[in-house]
């Protein structure tokens, strides 16, 4: 398989037994290459039991997924599920297994020659935060910070294209998760894999996504665009509502004062140029100024001025 | 009469003062006899404690097995496997004698039945206790069905076994005492029965072989803890 995988969702339809309402309503979804692409959703919206069906743990009634144009269902069960990295919220590592065991589960089931298994728990382990040393602990030794970048050192471990991603950093405290984010995305850059992530947090959607679909309830599919393009233009009022009301200030958060343009010279407090726009706009609202000086270390780069933000939009 | 060795009271016809006068326990009777009367009667009940915890665990576990893959076969194996405790002891070696007579395998019959029901549950707890998460993770990464079993059903049912075969010893080797009244000559349970039938109840020997059914039961248990220690490192709790 190819370092990162397409996905496609053709015409997928998935109704549970005894249900009126379908759980995945006739949804259609072309995740290229690489993306890192959220689902999200209010509860009922069906995130979960689409991710679920790209590995099978549910069968779907009709349709096709597709992932680098083969239909899934040819595939032998295994030989798909070993192919897809899996992470779920409840992490579920093993608990009779050191850390190490863990990691190694997909590489044994594929049968690496042990060496290149060893190395390559190592070598994810430090990827993922963790030490060498740490192998050799057992799972109830951990922390839930620890333990989600077990389960995440676990799911890369095949070198799978594709990484399905079920809220997996919804269980952590406020801290933790928000830098287990920040290092997913630096390691979505690093590895570049295709990543279906699901979360009803749209926060975390906007914060991680290259691309967002949003599900609304019975399994349909509001909208899929890029943040930027879904808090510029919400499909309707569903989508709307779901994203909040201040979304001028989510779409200027997702910008840093290095991307936009700034007017020449010097004025006002210094700021560096990795701080997003929404930061320097309350911090001009804080100041009761309407100028900031971007500046990297002694280099200064130009000034922002409150007037400018609205023009970004 | 049991063992013949005295002519007025088993197995303590020539000794001191303290044997036959009966006193409360006599230590020279115990050093006299420890080698023709309670070192075999010991053994022997390690004997029948083990081939029933053995055989009642090798049908258990594929019962067990079989209950866990076909949820329905559950109940009415549990159901079965708790008739044979319902039958008290005594009754059971009574009813079994008709049919395999006096033999140790009339003994060994009732003590497999009663380790069932101690085994079989616990085996069947065991199997079940992998957290669903643990399984969706399994499966969601590839393991067959029989790999989740082998790697991670089987092991994580290790601590609910050996629960389940610390109560099946300990209380084999209590209900195996039992045989000793009325089906068999062996084990310590004899010992303490041959004691009884004496025209005068002979209290060393009742002592001594009840001394050493408790100790034996204790350090079997023991033993098993030891046993889930090593092979369960990855519990932080100690039972």
């Amino acid at each position: 398989m190819s370092q990162a995988a397409e996905i496609v969702f053709d015409h997928v339809t998935k109704r549970y037994a005894g249900r009126d309402a379908a759980a995945v309503d006739d949804l259609s979804l072309e995740i290229p290459a690489g993306t890192f692409c959220v689902l999200v959703g209010p509860s009922g919206g069906g995130k979960t039991t689409a991710l679920k069906l790209v590995n099978r743990l549910i069968p779907f009634d009709s349709g096709e997924i597709r992932i680098d144009g083969q239909d899934i269902r040819r595939l032998p069960l295994t030989e798909l599920r070993r192919g897809i990295g899996y992470v779920i919220q409840q992490i579920g590592l093993f608990p009779h297994m050191t850390v190490g065991e863990n990691v190694a589960t997909v590489p044994r089931l594929l049968r690496w020659p042990k060496a290149r298994t060893r190395e390559r728990t190592v070598e994810l382990l430090e990827l993922v935060g963790l030490e060498a040393a740490d192998a050799g602990r057992y799972p109830a030794q951990l922390s839930g910070g620890q333990r989600q970048r077990v389960g995440l050192a676990r799911a890369l471990a095949g070198d799978p294209p594709l990484l399905l991603m079920d809220e997996p950093f919804g269980a952590l405290d406020p801290i933790t998760r928000h830098r287990l984010q920040t290092e997913l995305r630096r390691l979505h850059r690093e590895v570049g894999k295709t990543v279906i992530f699901v979360t009803h947090d749209i926060d975390e959607a906007i914060q991680m996504g290259d691309r967002i679909a949003i599900l609304r309830e019975g399994g349909v599919l509001a909208q899929y665009d890029t943040p930027d393009a879904i808090l510029a233009r919400p499909a309707d009022d569903f989508v709307a509502a779901f994203i909040g009301g201040d979304r001028a200030l989510r779409r200027l958060a997702l910008k840093t004062l290095a991307e936009v343009p700034l007017a020449p010279g010097e004025a006002g407090e210094r700021v560096a140029p990795e701080t997003t726009v929404r930061n320097a706009v309350s911090l001009l609202l804080e100041l009761k100024t309407d100028s900031l000086t971007v500046a990297d270390g002694d280099r200064v780069l130009g000034t922002f001025r409150l007037r400018d933000a609205s023009a970004l939009l | 009469m049991g063992t013949g060795k005295g002519p007025v009271i088993p197995n303590f016809g020539h000794g001191d003062a303290c044997v036959t006068g009966d006193h409360t326990f006599c230590w020279s009777w115990v050093r006299q006899h420890w080698g023709d009367t309670l070192g075999p009667a010991l053994w022997q009940h390690v004997e029948l404690t083990a081939i029933a915890v053995g055989i009642g665990f090798a049908i258990a576990f594929p019962l067990a097995l079989f209950a866990h893959r076909f949820r329905r076969l559950e109940q009415p194996l549990g159901a079965l496997s708790a008739l044979v405790y319902t039958i008290p002891s005594l009754a059971l070696f009574q009813l079994l004698v008709p049919l395999t007579g006096l033999t140790l395998t009339t003994v060994e019959i009732a003590l497999v039945g009663y380790t069932l029901v101690m085994l079989f549950p616990n085996i069947v707890a065991g199997l079940r206790s992998a957290p669903d998460e643990v399984l969706e993770a399994a499966r969601g990464m590839g393991l067959t069905r029989l790999q989740v079993l082998t790697r991670v059903e089987l092991p994580l049912a290790v601590p609910a076994i050996i629960g389940g075969l610390r109560i099946a010893v300990v209380s084999t080797v209590a209900i195996a005492t039992i045989a000793g009244i009325e089906v068999t000559t062996k084990g310590l349970g004899f010992a303490i029965f041959d004691a009884l039938r004496a025209p005068t109840p002979f209290k060393t020997e009742i002592y001594s072989a009840g001394a050493l059914a408790v100790a034996l039961a204790i350090a079997a248990d023991l033993l098993l803890v030891g046993v889930r220690r090593a092979v369960v490192p990855w519990s932080r709790s100690g039972r």
